[in-house]
């Protein structure tokens, strides 16, 4: 049966309090992690990570650059996780997929006139459908803030199920782009609409517009997960992305989402953090724990 | 009333207390506490290289001459404030005489360096000969991210004349103040921020020497390490240098002016940039 949008099945006229998630969030910062903890949390993010170039200077040498860099981090440190995914532009989804062989590494595309999504519905199909055809894993697509905000819920929602049919067997993440949002009731709702209409992961931002994953935005965002999975038994992913670049940041995130979700949502199936320069900050707290020195940027890949 | 100074330390253009909330006390001749001080943690080390880290390449991109006038301008505000580094000199336990010799050679000293910013280049590198098509030329760059450790028997002096040719040369430094004698190091901060140097160029730390200098020492983004005569400590800065190759520059006595000071501080880098031979024409380059 088709899935319409029905306000009724939603909790968006759920108000957020700023103040209290502020609170809140504040709280999230202030866990001690003792060392061990630590080291463990800092192996579990860098498997959690999409490592991501979505540049127009893109080239397909930077593709295979970063799809090595995904299978090896850091090799002077044996026992590194990989990462989760690379995400790239659908048009360098096949030579991703070359270049990671028969790797575990997913790839994720983005999709639908990423990032502005300003455009129709058969050229974003289309899209999606090109990305999925030359083997991508995943799809992020982006949803219509400029109807959303006009009020089109309808419009929003059957686009992102549009979306997820033409997606087959890839998991869809959808992009609220929260930055273009204003307000949290606005997140929460295009949450609850996005999660309603199919999506697999809701993500916070493409990563082009500030702000992006602050830990307000995230938190919300966890929240319409939680109400749902407490609704109907079944889990949403959530991908912050943008704005994570350390590993502290990083590390306040999976407090978070141990906090709210629980221990199930505590691996790359249903976590992950979009980011590029992420991954070299983890390494560098990994191998400064491990050695006892402060680390340089300058003895880490840069793809 | 009066109202009694806070030294705090001085890191990416601000003025924060030491991450570690410790701070020890100065005391004078006779023994009273003159001021408390922070002491800082390795950790604040960390903050300290992450900001000249950051500033580094705006700071090395600058004109020289740029730098040149910055330099004059830290000169003349030290000037403004003579006043305020007598007295503080005296408290710490100089004579008159000796604190305003001190005050006078730290202005020459920063006079000095500003007239080398947009010369010491031109006197430094070379073109080179060599048997082939080649125009072969050396130039300098700056290293990056300055440890340095004051020299510990003066206040303002010891500290200046390191700072200044780092910084002339487009470092940025991280620096120790004397242990003993730090009040004048966080007033010569205050003359830095003043003085349109970018925040973050120069960070000055208090604390014990014994716990800052192994940190910049062991710290995988300095590097260069400059220090003077620190006894026992200096092996094991030594041997601590050792991981990234970091320049250790352990001088028994520096003098506040001379070239070789700032050129101690460069990279040298040599090009080879291919030439025609025009016609038999037989010129060196």
């Amino acid at each position: 049966m088709k899935k319409t949008y029905n306000p009724s099945l939603m909790l968006s006229n759920t108000r957020i309090d700023k103040v209290g998630v502020e609170e809140r969030v504040a709280r999230f910062q202030t866990r001690s992690i003792k060392n061990e903890s630590k080291k463990q949390g800092l192996h579990m993010v860098l498997n959690m990570i999409d490592l991501t170039t979505l540049e127009g200077k893109d080239t397909p040498g930077k593709v295979q650059q970063m799809c090595y860099k995904a299978q090896h981090l850091h090799d002077v440190h044996p026992g590194l996780p990989t990462v989760a995914a690379v995400c790239v532009y659908p048009s360098m989804v096949s030579i991703a997929r070359k270049a990671l062989g028969n790797s575990s590494v997913k790839i994720a595309s983005v999709s639908t006139a990423f990032p502005s999504g300003q455009s129709t519905r058969e050229i974003k199909l289309a899209d999606t459908k090109f990305a999925v055809e030359q083997g991508a894993d995943e799809i992020d697509m982006v949803i219509s803030r400029g109807k959303f905000l006009a009020g089109e819920y309808s419009f929003v929602f059957d686009e992102i199920a549009a979306i997820k049919e033409a997606c087959g067997k890839a998991r869809l993440k959808v992009i609220l782009e929260t930055g273009e949002l204003c307000t949290l009731d606005h997140v929460r709702m295009a949450s609850d609409i996005a999660i309603h209409a199919g999506a697999d992961f809701i993500k916070t931002s493409t990563g082009k517009i500030q702000p992006a994953a602050t830990m307000q935005v995230t938190y919300t965002m966890l929240m319409a997960i939680k109400d749902y999975y407490d609704q109907t038994g079944i889990m949403i992913g959530m991908k912050p992305a943008g704005g994570i670049s350390t590993a502290k940041l990083a590390l306040h995130n999976l407090v978070m989402v141990k906090e709210i979700l629980g221990n199930p949502w505590l691996s790359n199936e249903w976590f992950r953090f979009g980011a590029s320069s992420l991954a070299n900050d983890v390494l560098m707290q990994l191998m400064k724990s491990e050695s006892g020195l402060y680390q340089s940027p300058d003895y880490f890949s840069i793809d | 009333m009066e109202i009694l100074k806070t030294y705090k330390i001085y890191i990416g253009g601000a003025f924060p207390r030491t991450e570690s909330g410790r701070y020890y006390p100065i005391v004078d001749a006779s023994g009273s506490t003159i001021a408390n001080v922070c002491l800082s943690s390795r950790k604040d080390v960390r903050n300290a290289v992450v900001a000249a880290r950051k500033v580094f390449g705006g700071w090395s991109e600058k004109t020289a001459f740029n730098r040149g006038q910055i330099l004059y301008r830290m000169a003349e505000m030290l000037e403004g404030r003579k006043l305020q580094f007598l007295e503080e000199l005296t408290k710490q336990g100089s004579s008159k005489e000796a604190a305003a010799l001190e005050v006078q050679e730290s202005i020459d000293c920063l006079v000095y360096y500003a007239g080398w910013a947009d010369k010491f280049q031109q006197i430094a590198s070379s073109v080179n000969p060599v048997s082939s098509s080649h125009f072969n030329f050396s130039a300098l760059e700056p290293m990056g991210v300055i440890g340095i450790v004051a020299a510990q028997e003066t206040s303002l002096i010891g500290l200046v004349k390191f700072i200044a040719p780092a910084i002339c040369g487009g470092n940025t430094a991280v620096v120790a103040a004397s242990e003993a004698f730090p009040l004048c190091a966080v007033t010569f901060a205050e003359v830095v921020h003043s003085s349109d140097v970018p925040g973050g160029v120069v960070n000055i730390l208090t604390g014990k020497v014994s716990e800052l200098a192994p940190a910049m020492a062991a710290h995988m983004d300095v590097n260069a390490l400059v220090t003077e005569s620190l006894g026992e400590l200096d092996k094991p800065l030594a041997l601590a240098c050792v991981d990234n190759l970091k320049r250790n520059l352990a001088y028994q006595h520096a003098v506040p002016q001379g070239l070789q000071y700032i050129t101690a501080l460069q990279e040298v880098k040599t090009t080879w940039h291919p030439i025609e031979q025009i016609g038999g024409a037989s010129s060196s380059y």
